[in-house]
């Protein structure tokens, strides 16, 4: 095989490989195209407004965007293998209405036990996920749309119209939003490092590679003797305990936390994922484009506040950008797929 | 020895099964109500009980068809309130009520053939392209009407939402909601358009083969998706005498609820109107008895979720377990 082919390989004019490659290179990044946006995003709103670019603004994006982009990773592994999970709101919720009330109850609780607790709420509740959708076999929209819920309506139950105040919350578990290491908040340092560990685990080792052979082909990677049902489970045990640690992110960043905390935040996290490029059908997605998806539509909120869009417009603006974010992906992606099919065909 | 037609039969038998099942919850409920308090069956509580579910069933009919083409849309909560402040804004204009009536109706379609194009023309999933038109539409909703209500409407019009039919417990509303019944029953389990869904649920590359036009039908189903959610939008506006661009906030959700507990595979191609119709019923009765008990409204969230939970969870259990036991007996019989 390979001595047949290789002759043809320098009768290809390298220079013109080489462009080509680039070309398709781009349009195949699309973290590198989303990157683009970005800074074009940023470029066009600190035209328009030059006072766009400041500490305070910039600080405010990566808070906001952090508990987003950390649940957005989460949803990426679920949604690498062709499952969702919804019930992510309601696990922020809980968690950090949990872990609020716990400070209330021990008051010199340490941070570090603060968040093993909401992480812990947030692998039992991905636990119970899990086991549905291996064990019995519940599709994943609808065991997490139940869980959603159920783990609300016990939200509710067990709050009652209470209220966690940011002054029940000592200083040192307060430092976690207002603190900061070299001018970067120790929230987003947090975010930073749950990310990296993750897109690093997706890429480098075997389990995470699974996760794409499992959301590929289902059949396939049973049969390539992957164990799909456990490598599933973790899936959503990451996604729960992700979720369960950005509730303790919440509660440290807003202080305030109520019954209906986080209500709704999952079809945000899911549009970040899509406008990051991660395939709702599976087995295409990155850590990096979901983080700057879950980026984009962050910088894009705020710099309509910078622009002085009346709020009433801001949704709408924002809906319409996920739509043409998703089918511009698409064109791309089938663009890209047509050139290497033609590239295959008569190179 | 297995018949010919046992495939099918099989499938018609697990309908049943589950409609049977049902049947039996609903009876249920109808008597623990009944126990609960005595109120229940009394003509004005039917009549709440009935008015209360009206959004709800009037969005899930079509959204039946939908799931059973193995799509979904998620949008319809968003082009019920967008309808809502459309009306509102339509009739501040001047504009006479029946005319205000009909343009919502054909906002609501035109929302429905947006998401239907998007689906088609791109050949996108629907459940990414509906969670986008969520937040577009629901943004519209804001940029028609702000964060006002607009509450004068015509009386004669308003009347319709709360008055009966003639000295009956039938809320007036609730007309709609039996003439979609019907209708809607009669498209999905008697006409070619009907099967044609169920195909498409089943393997779509398959019902396009055999001469269906997957993209035409799929587009009707959207554009009726949508007409329904106005539809169901102008009916929330009069019998609330309230338009406003928050109406029906997380409705999609309930309705996607409802259908599933009916039946209908999320997966498509599997389902039947009867059992979503039960289901609402089932829902409906049971939120009104468990108000009646005092039961609070964050217990009724819990006790949705389960329900849906169950409704797929127990007979896939009950599955487990029949196969299990036959393997069990095979390896004794050798």
């Amino acid at each position: 095989m390979m001595t047949r082919h290789s002759p043809t390989l320098p009768a290809m004019p390298p220079s013109d490989t080489k462009r080509e490659s680039l070309a398709v290179s781009i349009a195949k990044s699309r973290e590198l195209t989303l990157f683009i946006v970005l800074l074009v995003l940023i470029g066009a709103t600190a035209a328009v407004k030059p006072d766009f670019l400041n500490l305070q603004n910039l600080r405010d994006v990566l808070l906001n965007v952090s508990i987003i982009g950390l649940l957005t990773a989460g949803m990426t592994i679920v949604m690498l293998m062709r499952h969702i999970d919804l019930s992510v709101a309601s696990v922020v919720g809980v968690s950090a209405y949990a872990v609020g009330s716990l400070f209330v109850v021990f008051p010199h609780m340490p941070v570090i036990v603060a968040m093993l607790a909401g992480i812990g709420i947030g692998l039992a509740i991905g636990a119970v996920n899990g086991a549905l959708v291996t064990f019995g076999r519940v599709p994943s929209l609808v065991a997490t749309l139940s869980t959603l819920y159920i783990v609300r309506g016990a939200d509710y139950a067990w709050v009652h119209g209470g209220q966690i105040n940011a002054t029940s919350l000592p200083d040192a578990f307060a430092s976690i939003a207002t603190g900061a290491l070299f001018g970067v908040p120790n929230l987003v340092l947090i975010a930073l490092v749950v990310l990296i560990a993750l897109s690093v685990y997706l890429k480098q080792y075997r389990g995470g590679r699974e996760h794409y052979a499992i959301g590929s082909n289902p059949e396939a990677a049973r049969l390539a003797g992957i164990r799909v049902d456990r490598r599933v489970m973790i899936g959503f045990l990451l996604s729960g305990a992700i979720a369960g640690l950005a509730g303790v992110l919440w509660l440290a960043r807003f202080g305030t936390v109520d019954a209906s905390t986080a209500k709704g935040i999952e079809l945000q996290v899911v549009a970040a994922a899509v406008v990051g490029s991660v395939a709702i059908t599976g087995g295409v997605g990155t850590i990096a484009g979901a983080t700057l998806g879950a980026l984009v539509l962050g910088v894009i909120n705020i710099a309509l506040v910078v622009l002085r869009v009346s709020p009433f417009w801001q949704q709408a603006i924002q809906g319409a950008l996920i739509v043409a974010a998703i089918a511009l992906d698409t064109l791309l992606a089938r663009s890209v797929a047509r050139r290497m099919m033609r590239k295959r065909d008569h190179g | 020895m297995a018949k010919p037609d046992s495939a099918l039969s099989t499938t018609r038998r697990r309908h049943l099964q589950w409609e049977a099942m049902l049947a039996i919850v609903l009876v249920v409920s109808l008597v623990a109500g009944r126990v609960l308090s005595p109120l229940f069956l009394s003509g004005a509580n039917i009549s709440n009980m009935l008015a209360d579910f009206t959004e709800i069933a009037l969005i899930a009919l079509p959204m039946t068809l939908i799931i059973v083409a193995a799509e979904i849309d998620l949008s319809v909560a968003s082009v019920l309130g967008a309808s809502s402040a459309l009306m509102g804004v339509l009739w501040h204009m001047g504009l006479p009520m029946p005319l205000v009536i009909v343009l919502v109706l054909m906002f609501g379609t035109l929302a429905g053939l947006f998401n239907g194009l998007v689906i088609v023309r791109f050949g996108l999933p629907s459940l990414a392209v509906t969670i986008g038109t969520l937040a577009l539409f629901r943004g519209l909703a804001y940029v028609l009407l702000g964060d006002q209500a607009i509450a004068d409407f015509p009386a004669s019009y308003t009347a319709f939402g709360i008055d009966t039919v003639g000295n009956t417990f039938l809320p007036m509303p609730f007309v709609l909601v039996i003439a979609g019944a019907v209708v809607f029953t009669v498209v999905l389990q008697a006409t070619p358009f009907g099967r044609s869904l169920f195909a498409i649920g089943a393997n779509p590359t398959a019902a396009q083969f055999s001469g269906i036009d997957v993209a035409k039908t799929k587009l009707r189903l959207f554009m009726m998706s949508g007409a329904m959610a106005a539809l169901a939008g102008i009916v929330y506006t009069l019998r609330f005498t309230s338009a406003r661009g928050d109406n029906g906030e997380g409705f999609e959700l309930s309705v996607i609820a409802a259908v599933l507990f009916g039946g209908v595979s999320i997966f498509g191609g599997r389902g039947s109107m009867i059992g979503v119709l039960l289901s609402l019923v089932i829902i409906g009765v049971l939120r009104n008895a468990l108000t009646l008990a005092d039961v609070s409204s964050e217990t009724l969230t819990i006790v949705t979720g389960a329900l849906l939970l169950s409704s797929v969870l127990i007979p896939n259990l009950v599955a487990r377990w029949r196969a299990a036991r036959e393997k069990r007996l095979m390896a004794q019989a050798l």
